[in-house]
């Protein structure tokens, strides 16, 4: 055990530093100063003279260490990862990029949680429930559309429920994180509720988008799952037939699904980024989005390398949980 | 007389493509995902053939018209017939998905190929890469990618290279799994005992049973090629000038085209991509049965 937790962490480093190495050399491959691309802009809008704007650059570029070589700049940026600084963001000067993100993070994270939970228990449910030989013939039925659904991306499903619910129908807001002018305060349950109507569209975009996949992959599971010998056993026991679904059955078809939601996490995790961005809320997605717009390179690869980072730590953690989960891998 | 008449009855073969048709018709999701994406070619290749394709640039045309008969899909803010729009996007969307997707498989089958079937160091290395940048999110590294790429030179070419240069692990994989059991098959071992070389029996003897699995990987390659130059796009990091699909959604965003009533403009591009996604997607899984027999026995 302990020998299995030592390799996983060390895989979670090598991971880790990947990461870190790909965001800290793709820029550089290409011409782009992101100083100068700053400056340049300020020089359209504001009014000095070239030749100052180069000393500019160079003081600057001192400062943020372009100057140095290199493999001094790699060490400097990886020591600098592994004590989580990520540097300032160009746009919003004093306020770090950190800063940034951890400003935005809860949002994140309580939508991720809420429409994932959701998502995995929906999906997984209607999968099997597909699959089980006895189960009610409109229960199928209710699975078929979220099937054909599965290869539609959460982004279109929030076009299609913004034009439908919010703009024809008039039940949701357009985008948002709360009525305009209404000034946030998180002990009154009228913004509670305000904030909750602006997160559902979105939240349910997200589910939408990712229920099928459980559903469909949860069906090709449960129905190996109903060849094999135990589950017969079982039936010829004359156990319950609930008994038979939910602890024969159900248990052994969610083990390969919980493997299988370690490695949704990154496409969940972006697809919640570009919701974020398209529905105007405040969360990752938006600072990422608001970075593009305006060329804040060390916030696009701040966010970036924390996402990532987030990403494969959550990946190897869970690979924890699953000798909880199944007593096989427990005695390993 | 009456036997002769027999065996000639018998003997008749049906036609390869009456044998595809029945195939098709055991196989609803395939076919359906194949009209659909038909239907997509047939529309693209005709408005590509009659329609004036300057038109989906902007200050072409009258601006932010609703759909009519002069303007079946409505025109946007700048200018833009975005029925012109749609053709055009279709096209370069086709062009993406299939570039990247034909790199991604290729790469993915070499690199799949040289690692099981020599194995050794080189098998550790190709794997070790893989398993490392799997959990990385690709869709977001590659936002920094096309993010450090100057806005002006960024064509559907360069989306194309950028998408595939996180995509090839998947077929990777898939491809090394596939050759490592077939190269423990007897088929392969009477190829080798009988003096064959390592080249003829990779060509001859394995390629041509994996063709299934290539097929289904490069769909899948497709479909997330088609994707992931979507998330670029619509996020506002593609070739801005271009009327890629995810272009016009992001451009109608950043208008608020909903909030001002042009609801027509990102609604079509998205109804458009869902049907290209929701038939990749139908074939893929219709491929899938296609390649392992035991799902359609268990149908």
């Amino acid at each position: 055990m302990i020998k299995l937790i030592i390799r996983r962490l060390l895989f979670l480093i090598l991971v880790i530093w990947a990461a870190s190495t790909i965001t800290f050399f793709i820029p550089r491959l290409s011409e782009k100063n992101p100083v100068r691309e700053r400056f340049a802009e300020l020089a359209r809008t504001g009014g000095f003279s070239p030749a100052d704007m180069e000393k500019i650059i160079a003081s600057y570029s001192a400062k943020f260490g372009l100057d140095k070589p290199l493999y001094q700049q790699y060490f400097d940026y990886i020591s600098s990862v592994a004590r989580f600084d990520l540097g300032v963001s160009y746009n919003k000067y004093p306020k770090t990029v950190i800063g940034l993100i951890m400003d935005s993070l809860p949002w994140t994270i309580v939508l991720l949680f809420v429409t994932t939970v959701l998502s995995f228990v929906i999906g997984n449910l209607l999968g099997a429930i597909a699959a089980w030989p006895r189960s009610p013939q409109w229960v199928r039925t209710l699975a078929t559309p979220f099937i054909l659904l599965q290869g539609v991306p959460s982004v279109l499903m929030g076009v299609l429920l913004l034009f439908f619910i919010a703009f024809k129908l008039k039940l949701a807001p357009l985008g948002g994180a709360y009525s305009t002018g209404v000034i946030p305060d998180w002990s009154s349950p009228a913004f509670i509720w305000d904030v909750v109507h602006h997160q559902l569209l979105p939240a349910l975009a997200l589910l939408f988008g990712s229920v099928g996949g459980w559903t469909l992959s949860m069906r090709g599971m449960g129905i190996t799952i109903q060849g094999e010998d135990y589950v017969n056993f079982a039936e010829h026991k004359g156990l319950k037939g609930s008994t038979i679904f939910r602890d024969y059955y159900l248990r052994n078809a969610l083990l390969p699904q919980a493997t299988g939601l370690a490695l949704a996490l990154g496409t969940v995790v972006s697809s919640a980024i570009i919701i974020e961005s398209q529905f105007g809320l405040p969360g990752l997605g938006r600072v990422l989005d608001a970075a593009i717009r305006s060329n804040d390179f060390l916030v696009i690869y701040g966010v970036v390398l924390f996402v990532t980072i987030a990403v494969a730590t959550l990946m190897v953690l869970m690979e924890f949980v699953y000798p909880l989960l199944d007593p096989r891998i427990r005695q390993d | 007389m009456t036997t002769a008449a027999l065996i000639r009855t018998e003997i008749v073969q049906p036609s390869r493509l009456t044998l595809i048709l029945r195939y098709l018709r055991r196989n609803k999701g395939l076919a359906i995902g194949l009209f659909i994406l038909l239907l997509l070619v047939i529309f693209t290749v005709y408005g590509q053939a009659t329609a004036d394709l300057s038109h989906a640039y902007p200050i072409s045309v009258k601006s932010k018209q609703p759909p009519s008969w002069e303007f079946p899909l409505g025109t946007d803010f700048f200018g833009r017939d975005l029925y012109v729009a749609m053709v055009v996007g279709l096209k370069e969307t086709a062009i993406i998905g299939l570039l990247a997707g034909a790199i991604g498989t290729i790469v993915g089958v070499l690199l799949g190929f040289i690692s099981a079937y020599f194995g050794g160091w080189l098998d550790v290395i190709v794997k070790g890469i893989c398993q490392i940048l799997t959990p990385i999110p690709a869709l977001l590294i590659q936002v920094i990618v096309a993010g450090s790429l100057d806005k002006r030179d960024v064509t559907i070419y360069t989306m194309a290279f950028v998408v595939v240069l996180l995509a090839w692990m998947g077929p990777t994989l898939v491809i090394r799994a596939q050759v490592l059991t077939m190269k423990e098959r007897q088929f392969v071992s009477v190829a080798k005992l009988s003096g064959m070389g390592d080249l003829s029996i990779i060509f001859s003897e394995i390629l041509p049973n994996l063709l299934p699995f290539i097929a289904a990987a490069f769909v899948n390659q497709v479909f997330y090629s088609v994707f992931a130059s979507f998330y670029l796009a619509v996020l506002g990091l593609g070739p801005l000038r271009e009327p890629l699909l995810g272009n016009t959604i992001w451009a109608a965003q950043t208008q608020s085209a909903f909030f001002n009533n042009w609801w027509w403009w990102p609604l079509f591009p998205a109804l458009a991509l869902v049907l290209i996604l929701g038939s990749l997607a139908l074939i893929n899984m219709g491929l899938d049965e296609l390649a392992n027999p035991r799902i359609r026995r268990t149908e």
